[in-house]
């Protein structure tokens, strides 16, 4: 738990957040470790959980009949994933596979969510610390919606 | 001949056939002599063979988006002020070969010939128009890479300048310091000056050159009257110019604005003709292009006038990056009145009003400029009272 | 032998400043699917390139046209010089076309460079995006060759899709590196791909740097230098320590035609290699 605590404390995401909501935070979490090929959840799974990657590599994929899953994200060291947690119904929207042997913190997002009910405080600096994670992620996305290099000149 | 000590840089009066024997003077030492004539009514540069081609007792009326020809009330040689054509064309002609290389056996070559430029004298160009010579000299042979053509011509060139008496409805050279009276620049400056003394001219060497020319013409010593006259017909000239150019400022109102309102209403008259970058006697731009023989062996690259109003002159692979009129009218102006000044630390304006009257729709590049201007003061001031 | 730009002014019509060294293509080498290398050579066998990396030559087809490319080649390798091109227009495509052996007329080298002397004794974050990873390929070259100069070196490259990808051998050579940081991304792939998948930026905050000392360099699509430059500014990199090359249509190379303007600026001339801190304003702006 020591371990996790300090790992949790340096994480960039949760830099300078309060020493007493990182032990409430501690208390949700658990280490994970998945293979390559494996998924670590389906899309219409339940969302309980969020991960803090350690090391690894993640494909968020998203599969279409006949073009196979199409990757459209990659995470890996000092990424986290997934909010699907904050957000009701609390289920996945993807399928997110392992490329590359990846350990990962995951935390309980039901153990989590009734702490942030419960202190809001918490709630608040969580919250701020995923909209930012969100907003990165949607400029990201907004990107590669644009589609910058152009197509191939045929 | 008089015994006057003629010197550079002092100036004299001629009669007016004196003039007369100018041209002939240097039609005698080889100059092309290229000066204002009447064709298809209006006022354009081209070959004088004799005095009597100038547009004597002609000048020019123009407005925004208007120009037509008048007879004057005396026999003046140059009593008008801009027609639709600068002297541009023959120091960047808007056709010249810059390439020419050949197929032989596989293998490329350059053909090397050489083309000699001839001797050009500008009789009788106004002071705006000198102006507009000494701006492209910056461009074309005092930067980095120099244009080997223009460089030869101007090299060759002799220049006779006449100095304005009248300013026209559409000029602005006081705002942008390029007349009614040539500084610098000119071989030879003339003023014109008819009243009771007569039909004569005021005339100056500015070079050796011209000094060497003025000794074999008929010169006396300024009288105080012709002195005062002269002053007076010049300063009548500054002060009857009704246009003005916002100067103060000017780069940044417009840098600092290139998201202003104001260009998108200019966008709505603007044709993206392109008629103010032709007409423009500082307006550089030019294109390239290949002109190839049917066997494709031969092939000739040409370089020809171009305009920023065109779409295929901002086209990188995909698009046109100005895409827009109001982009393109905004690169236009912002480059002529405010960029030109950091690429080339001087105005690319010369105040002569052809892209007034030269527009189809009469946009007025001062009007304009004073619009902006007034609205980012507005602005300003009104700003200004909320933080109070 | 030099190329043409600082000729003797002679009496040929032809201008100096456009007149073009033939050389010859020595090797042509596909990249992708649009996207070509050539080697030239001078038609003597005597060759000697001198240029500084992030300069571009105009490049001549007889008959067609011509177009600024800039060189991607070592600039410890003066014996050849080489264009890593993008089929995108009629002249491009015509180059494509060229046979081992052909000429091709050459002019420059021209514009402004990365300032890799400046970017000594610092980390160095290089952002290339697409065909925008040629002309810093130069500088990937001399920093390898003087790999002492610099602190920790890191290559972000990001392109579409993993056919995409050019100089693959390289980039897979570089990855072998113990002294660079290789990340390669792409915007889209299918299963078989094992790398990164997504826009370039966000490799930013993945990248191991100093940003009190750090030299930045950006080639790539404008859009893509403008928010790579936004998110290396969320790290603390100071824009002056960021460099971007930017690209307008040119026609002469050498500041005389006014195509390439970027209001005060002329690419060709005082560009392609601006610091950004200089143009952070303007980028942001339309159709300028």
């Amino acid at each position: 738990m020591k371990n996790l605590e300090s790992y949790l404390a340096e994480h960039p995401f949760l830099r300078g957040m309060d020493k007493k909501h990182i032990e409430l935070i501690v208390g949700c979490a658990k280490n994970v470790r998945i293979n390559p090929g494996e998924y670590l959840f389906h899309e219409g799974d339940e969302a309980d959980l969020f991960y803090f990657i350690r090391d690894g590599r993640l494909a968020m994929e998203v599969f279409r009949p006949q073009k196979g899953g199409i990757i459209f994200q990659t995470l890996g060291h000092n990424d986290v994933l997934g909010w699907s947690w904050l957000v009701a119904p609390y289920v996945r929207h993807f399928d997110c596979r392992a490329i590359e042997v990846t350990r990962a913190i995951a935390l309980d997002g039901n153990c989590l969510r009734k702490k942030c009910d419960d202190d809001h405080e918490l709630g608040y600096d969580m919250m701020k610390r995923f909209v930012n994670l969100m907003e990165d992620e949607l400029m990201a996305l907004r990107l590669q919606l644009l589609d910058i290099y152009d197509a191939p000149i045929k | 001949m008089s015994k006057l000590k003629i010197t550079k840089g002092t100036k004299y009066i001629v009669k007016k056939d004196a003039i007369e024997s100018l041209l002939t003077l240097l039609k005698e030492q080889k100059f092309k002599t290229i000066g204002p004539t009447i064709r298809d009514n209006t006022i354009i540069y081209d070959e004088l063979e004799k005095i009597s081609d100038l547009p004597i007792g002609i000048t020019d009326i123009h407005e925004a988006g208007s120009y037509h020809l008048k007879k004057r009330d005396d026999k003046a040689f140059f009593g008008y002020n801009v027609g639709p054509f600068s002297v541009k064309k023959y120091l960047f002609p808007p056709r010249l070969t810059i390439l020419k290389t050949k197929r032989v056996d596989g293998k490329i070559r350059i053909i090397k010939e050489n083309e000699k430029v001839e001797k050009l004298a500008f009789f009788g160009i106004k002071p705006c128009e000198l102006q507009a010579i000494l701006i492209q000299d910056k461009i074309f042979i005092e930067g980095e890479y120099i244009d080997n053509y223009y460089k030869e011509q101007r090299d060759k060139l002799f220049i006779v300048t006449t100095n304005c008496t009248e300013a026209g409805s559409s000029c602005f050279c006081t705002s942008t310091h390029s007349g009614p009276e040539a500084k610098n620049g000119f071989d030879i400056a003339v003023t014109e000056l008819i009243d009771s003394g007569g039909h004569n001219f005021m005339i100056e060497a500015g070079t050796k050159a011209g000094l060497k020319i003025l000794k074999e013409l008929p010169v006396s010593q300024l009288t105080e009257s012709e002195i005062q006259s002269a002053a007076q017909k010049l300063e009548s000239a500054s002060n009857n110019m009704e246009k003005y150019l916002v100067t103060d400022n000017l780069k940044e109102l417009l840098l600092e604005n290139l998201n202003h309102p104001h260009w998108a209403d200019i966008a709505k008259r603007c044709l993206s003709c392109g008629n103010c970058t032709m007409v423009c006697p500082t307006c550089f731009c030019s294109n390239i292009e290949d002109v190839t023989s049917l066997s494709g062996e031969d092939n000739e690259r040409i370089r020809t006038w171009d305009s920023c109003f065109s779409m295929e002159y901002s086209y990188i692979h995909g698009g046109a990056v100005r895409a827009t009129i109001k982009s393109r009218y905004r690169q236009w102006m912002t480059h002529k009145l405010a960029s030109w000044q950091e690429q080339f630390d001087t105005l690319g304006c010369i105040g002569c009003g052809r892209c007034i009257v030269w527009c189809p729709v009469g946009i007025d590049i001062t009007e304009e400029t004073k619009k902006i201007q007034e609205q980012v003061t507005a602005q300003a001031e009104q700003s200004a009272q909320m933080e109070n | 032998m030099h190329l043409s730009n600082n000729k003797p002014i002679d009496t040929q019509i032809t201008s100096a400043a456009f007149t073009p060294e033939m050389l010859v293509i020595k090797r042509v080498r596909k990249e992708t699917e649009d996207t070509f290398t050539i080697e030239l050579v001078a038609e003597t066998g005597e060759t000697s390139f001198k240029f500084k990396p992030g300069q571009f030559n105009m490049l001549y087809v007889h008959g067609c046209g011509e177009v600024p490319i800039s060189i991607s080649g070592n600039p410890n390798r003066t014996d050849k010089l080489v264009h890593t091109i993008r089929m995108v227009g009629a002249v491009t495509r015509a180059i494509r076309r060229l046979k081992i052996g052909d000429m091709l007329g050459v002019r420059g080298p021209y514009g402004s460079h990365w300032p890799i002397e400046k970017a000594e004794g610092k980390d160095i974050v290089v952002v290339a995006g697409g065909i925008g990873l040629a002309p810093l390929r130069p500088i990937v070259y001399h920093m390898l060759n003087n790999r002492e100069r610099y602190k920790r070196i890191s290559i972000l490259y990001g392109t579409r899709m993993p056919s995409d990808i050019i100089f693959l051998k390289e980039l897979e050579s570089l990855r072998g590196r113990f002294d660079v940081d290789l990340y390669v991304t792409v915007d889209r792939a299918d299963k078989t791909w094992m790398g990164n998948v997504g826009v370039v930026t966000t490799l930013i905050k993945k990248t191991n740097f100093d940003p009190s000392n750090t030299t930045a360099f950006l080639c790539g699509p404008e859009i893509m230098m403008r928010y790579t430059a936004i998110a290396l500014q969320q790290q603390e990199l100071a824009p002056e320590n960021i460099y971007v090359s930017l690209e307008r249509n040119m026609k002469c190379g050498v500041g005389l035609c006014g195509h390439c303007q970027y209001t005060g600026k002329i690419i060709c001339k005082d560009g392609p290699v601006f610091n950004y801190d200089s143009v952070k304003d303007l980028i942001k702006k339309r159709e300028i």
